[in-house]
């Protein structure tokens, strides 16, 4: 186990999957030479070469196209986004190509490619670099959301990306990228897509978060165990497919759920969970499912209204208080 | 615009096999078109379907120059190329009928027929969104080192996309083996390049990307196998991309739902252009050059009627796709949700 930045594990994971399978390749904007816009893939071009650490011009559905033309032939791309918003000029070929080749051959292609960057809102970044991206992938059969909130995920899930006969859409933060964490050094530590983490026990409420929402949600945890509330978190990892049985498995048991999430509430991941543990789990909820979300607007720039888009501490625990029926709800 | 194949010698390396092996493939994709057509009218068939009928000579001329193991890929009026890289008609028109035995099993359609056993990339329905695909592939090719090439046909109407551009810059920017085919038939659906294209003449956007790029007569099936054929040589050699635009002319509608001669094109062009058809030229062409005789034209038509007659019987005969295929395909395995 060592000590390493998100960064830092993105980066191991690349490198020991790129040693380990010579058909892994990195392709994007800046991922050579200027050793990626967040230095990701620091380093990469110097271990592996040109030929392995591809950039390309500013084309975005062009070189997502060259990543799965490559993978349908037998090549395992990881293609970079500069920054996952840029993802939706290739939304195309993601959707109606990566995600269906499989389903529209009957089986015989598939497309096994990883897309990640980082998205979701970052700092004074504005409308169009600032926004969380899962939303315009889950609802997509054939695809695969992984968002990764701690270095050991960031490195494991990776790893495991690369491994998948899927296309996997693999969004980080530019928010976490420094985060310091525990990570395995051992070349063959994985986390399987598809199951949630449960990063906090706790016996009356479960908080279902991810991302900089999970890390918010841990402190809003700490704060009210003062005030003896005790709060389980739940990170699925995983958007899709998403590892139900361990969201209902913790709401069963503590008969409370906050689903919290960054991104615009409307027909957002929030609303998926709390259908499903409406649907699976009624008779054992003591509350309504609560939603903090990001509010239904675009990202602005200015501070203040920036901190007003993002669920704050305070209304996670507002939510967390009303469903505990606490300081009168 | 109309020509006709004035050779009156046998071309370079052409013998009476090659010449048989042309015709029939020729007549073989315009009999499954015709029946294709009827299976539609009488409902067995759906959605859209976009036939070939008159651009024969591209697929089968530009296939005759490619190896088993070279890729094709195509847009979604793709069943020509897909038949002539060596495709089952059996297995592609269960796939129109959206049966089981079908080569995508039934869940791809008449826009999707993909075939790995010929190395057939697909169908793919987005206008211009398999360009970038065929860029990945020739990258593939590259990347381990082989010696194979990629021919992808698209039509007129991809090229005021982006996602031409950005393979036209992409492909000569890396040196990819992919030759890129345009079938230029005049209409993108019903608009004509003259009221698509800033420049109508589609292989001059070679040039302007460096690319080796020509024109050629797209009813002539030996002009489109030799303009082909000096591609795939240049790609074999040194990776060496191709632009090629033939120029062709589609005797239907552009769909089913579209009848032929509607209001975008006059009755009499459509007549005009069907004095070019590429079968009755080249089946011309090789009596007089006694490439073949009239017993072996009288062969492979019947030929090709008996084998699409047999696909129509296999297709009708097989059995609609199970209720739990719906969920098959979709992942490489069971995902944990439901």
């Amino acid at each position: 186990m060592a000590v390493m930045t998100y960064r830092e594990a993105l980066n191991l994971a690349l490198r020991e999957e790129m040693r380990r399978d010579p058909n892994v390749f990195v392709i994007g904007e800046e991922v050579g030479l200027y050793e990626g816009a967040y230095k990701v893939t620091q380093g990469l071009l110097r271990e592996f070469g040109p030929r392995r650490v591809v950039d390309t011009p500013i084309a975005e559905s062009g070189f997502t196209g060259v990543g799965i033309g490559a993978a349908m032939t037998g090549l395992r791309p990881v293609v970079e986004m500069m920054t996952f918003n840029f993802a939706l000029v290739a939304v195309d070929q993601i959707v109606n190509t990566a995600a269906k080749i499989r389903y529209m051959s009957g089986g015989q292609y598939h497309v096994p490619i990883v897309i990640r960057g980082p998205g979701g809102p970052a700092a004074q970044l504005g409308a169009q670099h600032s926004q969380s991206m899962e939303s315009y992938f889950y609802h997509v059969p054939g695809l695969k959301v992984v968002r990764p909130t701690t270095p050991m995920d960031a490195k494991g899930l990776l790893k495991s990306s690369i491994r998948d006969d899927d296309p996997v859409i693999f969004i980080e933060s530019e928010t976490l990228y420094n985060v310091k964490g525990d990570v395995p050094e051992d070349p063959d530590f994985l986390i399987p897509l598809g199951q949630a983490i449960v990063r906090r026990e706790g016996t009356d409420v479960t908080v279902i978060a991810y991302m900089g929402m999970c890390y918010r949600a841990m402190e809003v945890a700490e704060e009210l165990a003062a005030e003896g509330i005790s709060v389980e978190i739940v990170d699925p990892r995983t958007l899709r497919p998403m590892d139900t049985e361990s969201i209902i498995g913790s709401v069963r048991k503590t008969h409370r759920a906050v689903v919290v999430e960054a991104g615009a509430g409307f027909a957002g991941m929030g609303s998926e969970i709390a259908a499903f543990i409406t649907e699976r789990a009624f008779d054992d909820l003591d509350a309504p499912v609560e939603r903090v979300t990001g509010a239904n607007a675009p990202m602005p720039y200015a501070r203040n209204l920036e901190k007003l888009k993002t669920p704050s501490k305070d209304r996670i625990a507002a939510a967390v208080r009303r469903v505990c029926y606490a300081n009168g709800g | 615009m109309a020509k006709t194949i004035t050779r009156q010698e046998p071309a370079l390396g052409v013998d009476a096999e090659l010449a048989r092996r042309l015709l029939g493939e020729m007549l073989l994709i315009r009999r499954f078109e015709e029946k294709a057509a009827e299976a539609y009218a009488l409902g067995k068939i759906g959605g859209f379907l976009h036939l070939y009928i008159g651009e024969e000579a591209v697929a089968v001329g530009a296939t005759s120059v490619l190896r088993p193991d070279d890729y094709a890929i195509s847009a979604y009026r793709e069943h020509g190329h897909c038949l002539a890289k060596g495709s089952d008609p059996r297995r592609a028109m269960a796939e129109l009928y959206g049966r089981r035995d079908g080569l995508s099993k039934g869940k791809g359609g008449s826009m999707h027929l993909f075939d790995r056993s010929v190395n057939f990339l697909g169908g793919h329905a987005i206008v211009g969104a398999h360009l970038p695909v065929a860029a990945g592939v020739g990258f593939g090719i590259k990347y381990r080192g082989g010696d194979q090439v990629v021919v992808c046909y698209f039509g007129d109407g991809a090229v005021p996309q982006g996602e031409f551009h950005e393979s036209m810059n992409l492909v000569a920017l890396w040196k990819l083996p992919v030759i890129y085919v345009c079938e230029n038939n005049r209409y993108a659906m019903g608009t004509s390049t003259e009221r698509a294209l800033a420049q109508t003449e589609i292989w001059q956007f070679g040039r302007t990307y460096g690319i080796p790029a020509e024109r050629v007569d797209g009813m002539d099936v030996l002009a489109v196998r030799e303009a082909v054929g000096r591609a795939v040589e240049r790609a074999r050699a040194d990776k060496t991309p191709a632009l090629i635009e033939a120029d062709t002319y589609r005797f239907r509608g552009h769909s089913m739902r579209d009848p032929a001669g509607a209001v975008y094109r006059t009755r009499e062009e459509v007549e005009r252009e069907k004095q070019r058809d590429p079968i009755a030229l080249f089946r011309g062409y090789a009596l007089a050059a006694k490439l073949v005789t009239d017993d072996d034209v009288r062969t492979l038509e019947k030929d090709a009627v008996d084998r699409v007659d047999e696909a129509v019987a296999f297709a009708d005969a097989s059995p609609e796709p199970p209720g739990e295929w719906l969920f098959t395909d979709i992942y490489g395995e069971p995902p944990r949700e439901a």
